[in-house]
């Protein structure tokens, strides 16, 4: 291992490629504690680059008031005064518009959100009594009784959900006000260098050529602010609550914990049964089962397409459209019926029954179950693996195995010195979305076994990974929120983790103009 | 992926060719006699080939072969242990339309499945338009927080977005405006594969359009959009597919309202209980049939265009 360390360039390329990894994983693991203390400093220098720009920024504010005319003057009050006052009419009325919007938005309901946003409240109903007139048949004549109704005052949910709007919404002032700023102190700058503004016949022209961007993607990236951003804030947030079954809107409120839920996961007492044991006997078989179904399929597939491109064999077509039509059926058909076929009553399940193995069915077998939940992902994947890797296959140049044949290479080193390390470096990158998204192969999982057989504490299934696991904690009838969303944030962490070691000990090149 | 960069990847096979150049005679009259038993040996490899594949084949359409099989049984409706029914009919058929609400389940997802392949191309077009040909500021900043948000899990945001479509109306009677929307907003974050291919369109076809005078927004309806029509056509396959399999949002979301289900959560539910595997079993293999078969027919006629997306796809990441 020291020589790694005392290493030339040159060195490193005589070895062969298995040391070659291992130098690689070997110098990764011993850069880890520099990488981290220049993460330290890097984020060190993103604070003080941040907080420069900050100082920057304000600087700049008060030097446009300072040399600003009163037209750029009367803007930092009334937004978009500056550009009306200079014949911009269609930007002002937007500045105008919004800031209008804001202020009414903030004073109405702004303040009232925000300061729900504390969750202080501590139920979600309250008895309110009235008086009501009531006719009483016994005495024949109108009284006036007390009577009782509930009434929901708050809801944490929405407490929540508008409170981080408000602030979101705080924030895109903000910077709207700035770019005000900025507007007014050029449009007074090109005025003074003598040139003419832009009018809002230009603006809206602009939005079809200079700025297409602009209109192209207003529409995605809303769509994916909204319902995917905001949703991961929210539940991050949502991690940090009580919000479960029994403090569930409308009816409960939940409130601010702190970083109990994490404490959950981390803190290893009572033995077995507690959550954090189930989290790290599902962690643990979450990352077996994404590294066997990446790579079995990857062989297995590259085999078989290898095998349908072999010179010689007839009926290529045939064999593919075979193959491809299970990708065609939907899964939940195709995976539900499976599933029945190894159970006790189904053909395959009963037939082993009746041979001795698995009397209980094959779902109530943990490693049985693993095994062929593995298994049966290969039948699931290998037709996606097929046509990926063929495309690949039938890019590799024809005289490199033709030299190598010459040479008397047996199919066996062609495969090893050719065609492999070719596969690794074009498909290296989808190797690993391929093993993030099998750590999230949701429906494989839960269509074949629903998590089965459920052995383990907190609603926690032998086969279950930890997206199925979340998912369950959400349906049972606990409804434990506050945990699936700890769950979900450790997910993430995870999968980044793993990117992050792959990306550096796999480096692999891609430029992405290069294809231009 | 040039040549030039797969020999720099695989310096061993340049060593090789170097060894073997240094023949002696007797290697070269080893080489001529296994030359003689190459065609015995290619006709004994490729017969084992055949067999694997013939072997595959099978175990690939059994489980399909045994769902039709299934369907047509009428003697039972659970679930048993021979796969030749012992009588036949279209019972399971006629009961899947009296006796559930498998028309409107099929209606609700054919809706969702249109209007999503509509509108997730357009969004998907529109995304990697802009991150493929466009250069602006921000552009590497959106593409890294658009790779980071994937690796959260999905359901992670299902659970907020339950509760958000429940206060605008969009469960449980609103389940198809729901699922379209949420199927439909976020699907800007697939642009992948779709920019891959735009990437690989030459960039001088834009610059000679724009030196013509043509405005970005004619290039993209002009130029890219009809060269992209594989693309296009493989992201309207893939997105009018997904409805159909879809079971997981679909079950949050129009829980506990069975006109509003879709195929696969309306299939799943007949079986969620053990007395509904007895008595709908049959039923749900016949169901599948009918599911399986439209959306088979159009990949199908589509096929070529779905693996030359999922070639491309694969190979720039």
């Amino acid at each position: 291992m020291e020589r790694y360390e005392t290493m030339t360039p040159l060195d490193y390329l005589k070895l062969n490629k298995l040391q070659k990894i291992w130098c690689r994983i070997y110098s990764f693991i011993f850069s880890i504690p520099t990488k981290l203390l220049n993460l330290l400093f890097s984020i060190g220098r993103l604070f003080k680059r941040f907080g420069l720009y900050v100082a920057h920024e304000f600087m700049d504010v008060l030097y446009t008031f300072k040399n600003g005319d009163w037209k750029t003057r009367l803007s930092f009050v009334i937004m978009g005064f500056g550009c009306f006052a200079r014949g911009q009419i269609l930007r002002g009325i937007l500045f105008l518009l919004f800031e209008i919007i804001f202020l009414v938005y903030m004073s109405i309901w702004g303040w009232y959100w925000l300061a729900e946003l504390a969750l202080a409240e501590t139920s979600a109903t309250e008895t309110i009594t009235t008086l009501v007139d009531q006719f009483n048949m016994i005495t024949m004549q109108w009284e006036t009784v007390e009577s009782t109704s509930t009434v929901y005052v708050t809801n944490s949910l929405h407490s929540l959900i508008y409170g981080i709007l408000t602030i979101v919404f705080i924030i895109a002032f903000i910077y709207t006000w700035r770019v005000n700023v900025k507007q007014q102190k050029l449009a007074q700058q090109i005025l003074a260098s003598g040139k003419k503004l832009k009018s809002g016949k230009d603006d809206l022209n602009s939005l079809v050529d200079d700025q297409f961007h602009k209109t192209v993607l207003a529409l995605p990236v809303a769509g994916i602010t909204i319902f995917t951003v905001m949703p991961i804030i929210l539940m991050i947030m949502v991690a940090f609550t009580n919000f479960d079954g029994s403090h569930q809107p409308p009816a409960n409120v939940f409130n601010w914990i702190g970083l109990d839920n994490f404490n959950q996961l981390f803190s290893w007492q009572s033995g077995s049964s507690s959550f954090s044991a189930t989290f790290g006997e599902i962690l643990s078989w979450t990352l077996i089962w994404a590294f066997f179904a990446t790579f079995s399929n990857y062989f297995l597939g590259m085999f078989v397409a290898m095998m349908i491109n072999k010179k010689g064999i007839k009926f290529k077509k045939v064999w593919r459209t075979i193959l491809v039509m299970t990708i065609a059926v939907p899964q939940f058909i195709s995976l539900i019926y499976i599933s029945n076929m190894f159970d006790v009553e189904g053909f395959i399940g009963y037939w082993l029954k009746n041979h001795g193995y698995f009397i209980n069915g094959i779902w109530s077998n943990g490693t049985a179950s693993r095994v062929m939940v593995i298994i049966i992902n290969i039948w699931v994947g290998i037709p996606y693996l097929m046509l990926i890797t063929s495309g690949v296959l039938m890019n590799i140049p024809a005289d490199l195995y033709e030299s190598a044949r010459i040479d008397g290479a047996n199919v066996f080193q062609m495969y090893c010195k050719i065609t492999l390390p070719y596969m690794l470096f074009v498909t290296g990158p989808y190797l690993l979305t391929s093993f993030i998204n099998n750590m999230n192969n949701f429906n494989v999982i839960y269509l074949l076994t629903g998590g089965a057989p459920n052995t383990l504490t907190n609603s926690g299934g032998e086969t279950d990974l930890l997206v199925t696991w979340l998912y369950k904690l959400t349906i049972n009838e606990t409804h434990d929120y506050k945990l699936a969303a700890v769950i979900g944030i450790m997910v993430f962490v995870v999968c980044a983790v793993i990117s992050l070691i792959i990306y550096n000990v796999i480096p692999s090149t891609r430029n992405e103009e290069e294809f231009q | 992926m040039t040549n030039t960069e797969y020999l720099e990847s695989t310096e061993e096979s340049v060593a090789s060719t170097e060894v073997s150049s240094a023949e002696t005679m007797g290697d070269i009259q080893k080489r001529n006699n296994k030359h003689r038993s190459i065609k015995r040996r290619r006709i004994i490899s490729n017969t084992v080939v055949y067999i694997v594949l013939v072997i595959m084949s099978i175990v690939w359409l059994f489980p399909f072969v045994c769902l039709v099989l299934q369907s047509f049984r009428v003697e039972s409706t659970g679930i048993v242990y021979y796969i030749i029914p012992k009588q036949w009919g279209f019972d399971n058929y006629i009961n899947l339309f009296k006796n559930t609400n498998f028309l409107k389940w099929y209606r609700n997802t054919l809706i969702i499945a249109i209007a999503t392949a509509v509108l997730q191309t357009l969004f998907v077009m529109l995304m990697a338009y802009g991150l493929s040909r466009l250069r602006f500021k921000g552009r590497k900043f959106l593409m890294n927080v658009m790779l980071i948000l994937g690796m959260f899990p999905g359901f992670l945001t299902m659970i907020i977005l339950y509760w958000v479509l429940k206060d605008l109306g969009l469960t449980q009677d609103g389940t198809i405006g729901g699922l379209i929307l949420v199927y439909v907003a976020s699907s800007g974050m697939g642009y992948y594969v779709a920019k891959g291919f735009l990437d690989t369109i030459p960039k001088s076809l834009d610059e000679a359009a724009r030196i013509d005078g043509a405005t970005r927004f004619q290039v993209f309806y002009k130029i890219i959009i009809p060269m992209a029509r594989p693309i296009v056509i493989y992201t309207v396959l893939t997105a009018f597919m997904a409805p159909w399999a879809d079971f997981i949002f679909a079950s949050y979301i129009a829980m506990s309202s069975p006109d509003n289900y879709n195929v696969a959560v309306g299939l799943w539910n007949l079986l969620a209980t053990n007395s509904g595997k007895d008595q709908y079993y049959t039923m749900f293999c016949a169901g599948g049939v009918l599911v399986a078969i439209p959306v088979t027919v159009l990949f199908m006629c589509l096929q070529k265009y779905y693996v030359a997306g999922v070639t491309g796809g694969a190979v720039k990441g």
